[in-house]
């Protein structure tokens, strides 16, 4: 045989094997507003980058009558390519075969491309759109769910990994978007859950929709168990391919710099943004957009406690994990779920090299029942946890005020921020001036002929004593009370002189955060 | 959030150390389920499920640990034993009922 027949009938088996489910399968994909499998690798990475591997792994199922089945990929899609010249693995689950189940080989695959992804030190990205387990091979689909969780938890922190859930992931499946960094879902087409709207009718007689259930909008508001929500799945890559230009190959390396470039003043004017009464609200992320580079601010999780504000700036070109207190949503406590969200992601750019700026503005933890039945102590304890354990660049800003555990926890000195500066605004108390005033002059008021007027005038009085940042800088507690218009040049250049900061941890196999 | 739309039914005043801030709720704030303290002679469902056997009813005179019901729930017959002695006031189920968790089941005086 010829090597021209040879490479014909190679072509042949390719585009076989190409067709996934078939052209059925395919047109429903399609109706149900999806893209095929290769697709979207194709749309998510760079033009002709993507080179796919192990094409033509087939099943070893025998039970069932699997052995007359021929899926083509074993319903996984596998390769390397790039996004912007970022160089990935990836692999995308094809709905159009069996469904996307996990079998063996199709589980051998993932950890196929993963383990290429440790060993050269780059992302893995996995799509996720899968019915689940495949039932017919049994305990070995669950051996490969299993295999999958192991090298999520390895390469957690070594390497980025990014989830997209694009259709159903349910069940066991779950578990691998919930070990890695980040989990991107779109509206009506992602679908996360443990047992779903048919277990929970049969169980308990209720009824659900999915969308209800674990809809995209579900994980991104109410669970955090999701990172970033698009309308589509084109929004979606451009998110993705967004990412990646903030983040690392790997925990050995730094985000490639960019060009440095000014802040929008005109639009975003540092000296307007606050009210100098610390009860008004207002949006952190304009004061965030105020000192960025090119006031950019690609947040995370923005949906999900938004009284606390996460995600990625630049200042002098080099990429920045911001956490701010949002005073526009619920004042900007601390809470359950923000201190989650917030130690999360202070962990994440720990781990990857990438220094952390935090605006302070909170009047301390939310007060109720639900909370501390929550376990706020112990969630709340996180992001003291996080900051403390954390060893990149710690700069800090004192916006407004910084009340009582609140004060401690925003990565104040004491948890060994390298620079702490506080605007003139900035009031530095252990407790929000009424409450202080109400408990140290208690009997002066109660005994008080006119109680309303003496309360006021001790609260007056504690105001003009303590709400102010230059009790805290008495003590060396804070490096500088600095202008809202210097914070840039003031942050860029705590900075710069912490570019090579190396901090010695106590030698430990690893700490014991209050998960 | 693209823009807060100024839509102002999420605005509130909450209060944290007597002092009163203006501010927004967000859904999980909203979605906050009042405290309701345990009362000890309420027998709750500690997960979903099918009652498959009811061996009191009311009037039944029943010791600290004896078989009320029996839950099944995730493939296993879960007992469901008196906390203390009493009598049962109200047998809340019966057999082939589904309950969801913390259902209250019986209440005894």
């Amino acid at each position: 045989m010829s090597i021209k027949i040879k490479t014909l009938d190679l072509k042949k088996r390719m585009q076989s094997a190409l067709q996934g489910g078939g052209a059925k399968a395919i047109e429903k994909q399609v109706a149900m507003g999806k893209m095929t499998a290769r697709e979207r690798i194709i749309s998510l990475l760079d033009p002709n980058s993507f080179h796919e591997y192990d094409l033509f792994v087939e099943h070893a199922a025998k039970d069932f009558d699997m052995d007359k089945k021929h899926l083509p990929g074993d319903g996984v899609i596998t390769g390397t390519g790039t996004i912007n010249g970022f160089p990935v693995c990836i692999y995308a689950q094809d709905f159009t075969v069996a469904g996307g189940s996990l079998g063996l080989m199709h589980a051998r695959k993932i950890t196929k491309i993963m383990d290429h992804a440790m060993n050269l030190k780059i992302p893995i990205i996995g799509i996720n759109d899968s019915g689940g387990a495949r039932i017919q091979e049994g305990v070995n689909s669950l051996a490969g769910y299993g295999e999958i969780f192991y090298r999520n938890t390895r390469a957690s922190g070594v390497i980025p990994q990014i989830s997209v859930i694009l259709g159903p992931c349910a069940g066991g499946a779950v578990y691998s978007p919930a070990l890695t960094d980040f989990v991107f879902v779109v509206d009506k087409i992602s679908k996360m859950f443990i047992t779903g709207p048919e277990v929970i009718k049969s169980v308990l007689g209720e009824e659900i929709s999915m969308e209800e259930l674990g809809g995209a909008r579900v994980h991104s508001e109410i669970t955090g168990n999701a990172h970033f929500f698009s309308e589509s799945e084109t929004e979606c890559f451009e998110k993705i391919k967004k990412l990646v230009t903030y983040i690392p190959w790997n925990n050995q390396k730094k985000a490639d710099p960019f060009p440095k470039k000014a802040p929008k003043t005109k639009q975003f004017k540092i000296d307007k943004i606050i009210p100098t009464d610390p009860r008004e609200p207002y949006d952190v992320r304009d004061v965030i957009r105020s000192i960025s580079d090119d006031s950019d601010f690609f947040e995370v999780q923005e949906l999900f406690a938004a009284n606390m504000v996460v995600g990625f700036g630049r200042l002098n070109g080099q990429t920045i994990g911001f956490v701010a207190n949002q005073p526009m949503v619920l004042a900007g406590v601390l809470d359950v779920d923000s201190s989650d969200k917030a130690a999360r992601f202070i962990r994440y750019c720990d781990s990857f090299n990438i220094p952390l700026v935090t605006l302070v503005d909170l009047p301390g933890y939310l007060p109720g029942i639900d909370q501390e039945h929550a376990g706020v102590i112990r969630h709340g304890a996180k992001i003291l946890y996080s900051y403390s354990e954390a060893t990149v660049p710690k700069i800090t800003v004192i916006l407004r005020k910084a009340y009582g555990g609140g004060y401690i926890a925003m990565c104040s000195r004491h948890l060994r921020a390298d620079f702490v500066f506080a605007w003139p605004t900035a009031e530095i108390a252990v407790m929000g001036p009424e409450g202080a005033a109400n408990i140290i002059f208690r009997h002066e008021i109660m005994n008080a002929e006119k109680p309303e007027e003496v309360r006021k005038k001790k609260v007056a009085e504690y105001k003009k004593k303590f709400a102010n940042p230059y009790v805290a800088a008495a003590h060396g507690y804070i490096d500088a009370v600095i202008e809202p218009s210097e914070t840039r040049r003031f942050v860029n250049h705590a900075l710069e002189i912490s570019a090579q900061k190396k901090e010695l941890v106590p030698e430990k196999k690893h700490g014991i955060p209050p998960f | 959030m693209k823009k807060s739309k100024g839509n102002n039914k999420n605005n509130i005043k909450l209060i944290v150390d007597d002092v009163v801030y203006n501010t927004q709720v967000n859904k999980a704030f909203l979605k906050r389920k009042p405290y309701e303290p345990l009362n000890p002679k309420q027998v709750t469902s500690f997960m979903p499920g099918n009652i498959q056997e009811v061996f009191v009813e009311e009037g039944t005179r029943v010791t600290e640990g004896e078989k009320l019901c029996i839950l099944e729930a995730m493939k296993m017959k879960n007992i469901i034993m008196a906390p203390m002695d009493g009598v049962v006031k109200k047998m809340n189920v019966k057999v082939g009922d589904k309950v969801p968790k913390n259902y209250v089941l019986a209440e005894l005086k």
